[in-house]
C-alpha cells in the first residue's frame, strides 16, 4: 500500500510538471477508464449487441468525462462558495418537478429546461456540498444546534425527493449529507442515538411506501413466494449469477442474459451480466476496481487541503460505496431492489455525469492541496 | 475558555477526520467482505444448483408426434392412412399490415370474410412469432391459387400436416371407426405422457380398440428457447440438447374383406340393418357392416358443430353400430338349436310328428300361440319344423325341453354372451332362464318362470335378445357340427419399420356337445331345404351351383291381438316386422357363416335371405 501511494504521487507529479495547464488526477482518471471500457464491453452483450445503445453510451461517457475534466479545473474555493446557491437552485428545481414535473414510469422526476434532466440528481452533489460549506468554518465537532440545522438541510430535499416518489435517490441523497456528519466528527452517542431512531422512523416509513415499494422489501425476504411476479426479479438474477460459477459462460454466452430471462439487464441488473458471463473472477475485478476508486477518494479527502475539501471529498467517496454496495447487494439478493445502476457501467445517462462530476471535484480538491504544498 | 473554545483545532480536527476515514474503511471492507462471501455461496457452492435452473430456463422439450398406423383389409387394401393435407399458417411479427392481408386472402376464396374477425382475435392472443392456423384442408386448386400468389404474402405460409384419412367412406366406418380430439374423458383413462395435446385419438371401432397398437409412442427434442418461448436457433456446440425420435404406430390388417363390405353395404342399400359374415374355420369376421353408416372423413376433417348434431339427431341412427351394439329378438332363427337340443336330450326324435292347426295352447289354458301360418302344417316331424319353420312343433316340444336347457344351449352356441370381437361396447343380448328372472325381477310373481314364456322363447321371441355378430357366430358354430372358434376382426400387425407381420392367434373354443352326429346331419340338412328344397326361401337358393344352408326369421315388432290380422301395407313402417337370415355354405364344408338383419323388412326369407345368398355367391367365387 505504501509502496504504491508513493508511486502514484511520483506519476501524478510527473503528469502535472507537463501539462501544468490541464488539472486532474492519474490514478483516478485511469481507473474509471478501465471500469468505464470494461462497462461497454459489458454492456455490448448485456444489450443483445446492440451497436445503437453502445453508441449512446459511448457519447454519455464523452459528455461525462468532458463534464469531469470541465469540474475539475474548477479551484475548490470557487466550488466552496458556489455551495448554498448550488443547494438553493437545487431546491427550488426541486419543488418545480411537483409542479411541472414530467411524469414517467409512475413518477414525476424529470424537468424540462430546454435540457431534459432530473434535479434530484444535482442533490447527490449539492447536499454535501452545502453540509460541508456549513461546518467548514464551525468548530469540530457540530453542536446540537448545529446538527438540527444539518438535519433540516439533509431532510427537506430528501422528502422532495421521496415526494416524486424515487426512493432510491432520496435516501442516497439523505446519506451523502450524513456521511459529511459522520466524517465531521459526530459522537458515536448521536449515532447510536440516530440508529435507534431509525427503528420507529423505519415503522411509519412502511407505513407511506408505496405498495410497489413495500412488495420489494417483502419480495426480497422470499421471493420465491411470487416466481412470476415480483420475485422474477431476483430468482432469474440469482440464477445468473450462480450459473455463472467461477469463469463464467463467456462474454455474450450467458443464457440468461442473452435469452432474455435477466430483467433490467442493460440497467439495475448489469452486475448479474457480469456475473454470468465472467463469473466469480470477473465480478471480483469489477469490485476490486471500485474499492480502487474509493481508495484514492479516500486518499485524496485525507489529504485535502482544507475542511470543505476534506468533508465534501469523504462524502462523494462513500456516497460511491454506498451506490456499489447498494447495487451490488441487490442482484444477489441481500437488499430489496431500488433502483440504483451500478455506477460507471450501467446503461444510462444522468447518472453518470452526475458521479463524473463528482469525480472532477475530486481532482479540483486534490489539485487544490498540490496548489497550497507548493506554495 | 471561551475563546479557545471557538479557535479551530486544525490538527485535532484533521485526525478526527482521519479516523472516521479508517471506520468507514472498515465498514465498508466488512460489506464488501458480505457481497463476496454471498457471491463466493452463489457461484462456488450454489453452483450446480443454478446451473440447473439457468439450463431448465432455456431447454423447453417439444413431443414429435408418431405416424399412426395404417389400417388394411385381408387383402391389403387401405380402410384408413395418413394423408398430407396443408393448411394456410401466418406467422404476425412477419406482416405489417394483418388486416389487409386477411382481406387480400379473402378476396382470393381463401379464408371466409366472416371469418375474419376471429382470426384477428386469436392473432392478437397468440404470441407474434407463433404461428397462427387461418384455414385448414385447402384443396389443390386453393393450393395452386394460394402459390401463383404467395409473393404478395409474406408472412403467409404453406403448411403440412398428416390428416387421417378413410379412403373406403361409408364402406368400412363401422368396422374402422375415426379418430378425434382428445376429450376429457380420454385424458381420464390413457396415458397421458404418451400423448401430446395437439394429437388425435381413436374414438371408435378399430381406431379406438386398436388405439395404443396404432398410435406408437410420441418422441420428444429439446430446443432452446427464451425468456417468451421463441425458440432460438443452436449457435454453439457446447449445448447438448437430447433427442428422442418418435415410434410410429403398427399397422392392421383386419379379417375384413372389402369386396364383400363393400357388396354387402350395397345390398342393404341404406336401409337400416346389418350384415356380418364369419369364416366359421377360424372365427375370422370376413364383413361386418351396419347400415346406414357415416362418412368418417368428416370427423378426421373436423366436422362442425352442426354436422355432428345432423348425425347424431338423425332417426336412422348412422352412428350406431347395429351388427355389434344392435340387440333383436333372433325369432326362427334359432330353431336348428332349439332342435338340436331337443334331440340331444330325447324331447323329440327325428320321426317324431306333431300335428300344426296353426296355433297351440297349453293344456288348460285356451290361449292360442299362433303359427305364422294360419291354415297350420298339418302332421310334420322336426325336418320339416325347420324347413318350413313351424313354429307349432316348437311350441310342442317346448316345455319337455324347458327354459334352462334352451339356455344352455344358446349360450353353448355363442348367444347371450360375448364374442369378443376387437371393437368396444360389444352387447351381450340376452338369453333369459329361470336363473335370470330369479334375479333380474323384484316381484315374487315377476321372478317366477312361467310355461307361456317357455312356448314363445322356443321361437326366439319374448325376451331373448342377439346381435348380429352373435347370429353369425351361432351359425358358424352350426356349420361346423358344433367347433367354434374366438372371433378376429384383427388379422395380424405390422411393424412399419422392419414389416415384420405378426399373425393374430386362432384360438378354437370349447366344442359344442351333441352326441349323435346323425343330428347335426339332419339339422343342417333340413336348413338346406330352406334354401334349396321346399323350405321358406326355396326361390332363394334353388340354383345355386353349390349346397348352401339357411333359416329365416321373420321377428314381430308390436304384439299382435289374439284376433286381429297383420297387415303389413297398413302398419306403419316402423312398426313392421323385422327381417332376419342366417345361412352358411358350402353346407359339406363350410367357408361362410353369414347372418343378415333388415329392420322393418317384413320378411325374413324373401329380404334378407337374397342379400346372405349374394355375398355367399361373391366370397365363394359363383
Amino acid at each position: 500500500m505504501v509502496n504504491m501511494k508513493i508511486k502514484t504521487q511520483e506519476i501524478s507529479l510527473d503528469i502535472n510538471n507537463n501539462f501544468n495547464l490541464i488539472k486532474y488526477d492519474g490514478p483516478l482518471m485511469i481507473l474509471i477508464s478501465i471500469t468505464c471500457l470494461l462497462g461497454i464491453f459489458i454492456l455490448y452483450s448485456a444489450s443483445n449487441e446492440s451497436l445503437d445503445v453502445l453508441n449512446r453510451q459511448i457519447f454519455r461517457i464523452f459528455i461525462a468525462f468532458t463534464a469531469m475534466m470541465l469540474v475539475s479545473q474548477i479551484p475548490t474555493e470557487v466550488l466552496r462558495k458556489l455551495s448554498p446557491w448550488g443547494y438553493i437552485g437545487g431546491i427550488i428545481l426541486l419543488s418545480m418537478v411537483l409542479w411541472l414535473g414530467e411524469f414517467g414510469q409512475g413518477a414525476q422526476r424529470w424537468l424540462n429546461l430546454g435540457i431534459r434532466f432530473q434535479p434530484s440528481e444535482i442533490m447527490k452533489l449539492s447536499v454535501p456540498m452545502m453540509i460541508a460549506w456549513y461546518l467548514h468554518e464551525k468548530r469540530l465537532p457540530p453542536t446540537g444546534k448545529e446538527l438540527i440545522v444539518i438535519m433540516v438541510l439533509v431532510i427537506i430535499p430528501g422528502l422532495l425527493i421521496a415526494r416524486q416518489p424515487d426512493l432510491g435517490t432520496s435516501l442516497l441523497v439523505i446519506a451523502a449529507g450524513l456521511m459529511v456528519v459522520f466524517l465531521s466528527g459526530i459522537p458515536f452517542r448521536y449515532i447510536f442515538s440516530l440508529i435507534i431512531l431509525c427503528i420507529p422512523s423505519s415503522l411509519l416509513l412502511w407505513k407511506f411506501m408505496k405498495d410497489y415499494q413495500r412488495q420489494r422489501v417483502l419480495t426480497l425476504i422470499n421471493p420465491d413466494t411470487d416466481p412470476l411476479g415480483a420475485g422474477y426479479n431476483i430468482i432469474q438474477s440469482k440464477i445468473a449469477m450462480g450459473s455463472g460459477g467461477i469463469f463464467g459462460k463467456g462474454w455474450t454466452n450467458g443464457s440468461q442474459v442473452q435469452l432474455e430471462f435477466l430483467p433490467e439487464k442493460n440497467t439495475d441488473f448489469i452486475f448479474a451480466v457480469v456475473g454470468e458471463e465472467f463469473g466469480l473472477l470477473g465480478v471480483l475485478t469489477i469490485l476490486t476496481l471500485y474499492i480502487l476508486i474509493i481508495g484514492r477518494g479516500l486518499y485524496i479527502a485525507s489529504n485535502a487541503s482544507d475542511l470543505y475539501g476534506r468533508l465534501l471529498a469523504g462524502s462523494i467517496s462513500l456516497t460511491f460505496f454506498v451506490y456499489v454496495f447498494v447495487n451490488t447487494a441487490m442482484v444477489i439478493g441481500l437488499m430489496p431492489i431500488v433502483g440504483i445502476p451500478l455506477p460507471l457501467i450501467s446503461y444510462g445517462g444522468t447518472s453518470m455525469v452526475t458521479l463524473m462530476i463528482g469525480f472532477g471535484m475530486l481532482m479540483s480538491i486534490n489539485s487544490n492541496r498540490k496548489l497550497v504544498a507548493k506554495k | 475558555m471561551s475563546l479557545s473554545s471557538h479557535i479551530k483545532d486544525h490538527q485535532k480536527e484533521k485526525e478526527v477526520f482521519f479516523s472516521r476515514i479508517v471506520i468507514s474503511s472498515l465498514i465498508g471492507i466488512g460489506l464488501i467482505g458480505i457481497v463476496i462471501l454471498r457471491l463466493i455461496q452463489l457461484q462456488v457452492i450454489e453452483y450446480d444448483f443454478f446451473s440447473d435452473r439457468a439450463h431448465g430456463n432455456r431447454i423447453n422439450i417439444r413431443a414429435t408426434l408418431p405416424s399412426r398406423g395404417i389400417i388394411y383389409d385381408r387383402n391389403g387394401k387401405i380402410l384408413a392412412e395418413n394423408k398430407a393435407s396443408f393448411q394456410l399458417v401466418v406467422i404476425p411479427e412477419q406482416i405489417d399490415e394483418i388486416e389487409e392481408t386477411l382481406n387480400k386472402l379473402a378476396n382470393l376464396n381463401l379464408i371466409s370474410p366472416k371469418d375474419i374477425n376471429s382470426i384477428n382475435n386469436e392473432i392478437n392472443r397468440s404470441q407474434k412469432f407463433k404461428p397462427v392456423t387461418i384455414r385448414s384442408s385447402l384443396d389443390d386448386k386453393e393450393m395452386a391459387t394460394f402459390a401463383a400468389n404467395m409473393p404478395n404474402f409474406p408472412g403467409v405460409n404453406l403448411q403440412p400436416r398428416l390428416i387421417r384419412h378413410y379412403p373406403q367412406n361409408e364402406y368400412t366406418s363401422h368396422v374402422v371407426g375415426y379418430i378425434g380430439a382428445i376429450s376429457k374423458n380420454d385424458l381420464n383413462r390413457l396415458n397421458r405422457t404418451a400423448y401430446d395435446p395437439n394429437e388425435k385419438i381413436g374414438k371408435t371401432g378399430t381406431e379406438l380398440f386398436n388405439e395404443k397398437r396404432l398410435h406408437g409412442s410420441p418422441g420428444f427434442y429439446q430446443y432452446i428457447a427464451n425468456a417468451r418461448g421463441r425458440e432460438i436457433p443452436i449457435n454453439s456446440n457446447s449445448i447438448f440438447l437430447d433427442d428422442t425420435p418418435s415410434t410410429p404406430g403398427s399397422n392392421i390388417y383386419l379379417t375384413i374383406d372389402l369386396q364383400l363390405q363393400k357388396l354387402a353395404t350395397e345390398l342393404l342399400d341404406g336401409r337400416k340393418g346389418a350384415v356380418v359374415a364369419v369364416d366359421p374355420n377360424n372365427g375370422e369376421i370376413l364383413t361386418l357392416v351396419s347400415s346406414p353408416a357415416y362418412n368418417p372423413n368428416l370427423f378426421a376433417n373436423n366436422l362442425t358443430e352442426n354436422e355432428y348434431r345432423k348425425l347424431q339427431s338423425n332417426k336412422d341412427q348412422p352412428l350406431f353400430n347395429r351388427a355389434v351394439l344392435g340387440t333383436y329378438s333372433p325369432g326362427s332363427t334359432i330353431k336348428p338349436i332349439i332342435g338340436l337340443a331337443a334331440l340331444q336330450i330325447g324331447a323329440t326324435n327325428l320321426n317324431l310328428r306333431h300335428i300344426c292347426r296353426g296355433f297351440y295352447s297349453l293344456p288348460g289354458n285356451t290361449h292360442r300361440y299362433r303359427d305364422w301360418l294360419h291354415t297350420g302344417h298339418g302332421s310334420i316331424n322336426l325336418h320339416t319344423a325347420i324347413s318350413q319353420s313351424c313354429d307349432v312343433y316348437f311350441y310342442e316340444i317346448s316345455n319337455k325341453v324347458g327354459i334352462d336347457v334352451m339356455h344352455e344351449y344358446l349360450t353353448s352356441f355363442g348367444l347371450g354372451e360375448k364374442t369378443n370381437i376387437e371393437l368396444a361396447g360389444e352387447r351381450i343380448g340376452l338369453v333369459p332362464s329361470t336363473e335370470w328372472k330369479r334375479t333380474m325381477f323384484s316381484k315374487a310373481e315377476d321372478k317366477r318362470w312361467y310355461p307361456g314364456e317357455t312356448v314363445i322363447a322356443s321361437i326366439g321371441q319374448g325376451y331373448m335378445l342377439a346381435t348380429p355378430l352373435q347370429l353369425a357366430v351361432s351359425t358358424a358354430a352350426l356349420a361346423m357340427r358344433g367347433k367354434r372358434f374366438q372371433t378376429n376382426l384383427v388379422l395380424a400387425h405390422e411393424d412399419p419399420l422392419d414389416q415384420i407381420k405378426e399373425h393374430q392367434e386362432i384360438v378354437e373354443l370349447d366344442a359344442i356337445k351333441i352326441d349323435n352326429q346323425k343330428h347335426w346331419e339332419e339339422v343342417i340338412s333340413a336348413m338346406q331345404n330352406v334354401m334349396q328344397g321346399n323350405g321358406t326361401a326355396r326361390n332363394v337358393g334353388k340354383d345355386a351351383p353349390y349346397r348352401m344352408a339357411g333359416k329365416s326369421g321373420t321377428v314381430q315388432v308390436i304384439s299382435i291381438g289374439q284376433e286381429e290380422e297383420y297387415d303389413e301395407d297398413n302398419i306403419e313402417e316402423k312398426f313392421r316386422d323385422h327381417a332376419l337370415f342366417i345361412s352358411f355354405a358350402p353346407t359339406e364344408s363350410p367357408k361362410i357363416a353369414v347372418s343378415v338383419i333388415i329392420e322393418n323388412g317384413q320378411s325374413g326369407s324373401q329380404v334378407a335371405a337374397p342379400i346372405a345368398k349374394a355375398i355367399m355367391d361373391k366370397y365363394l367365387g359363383y
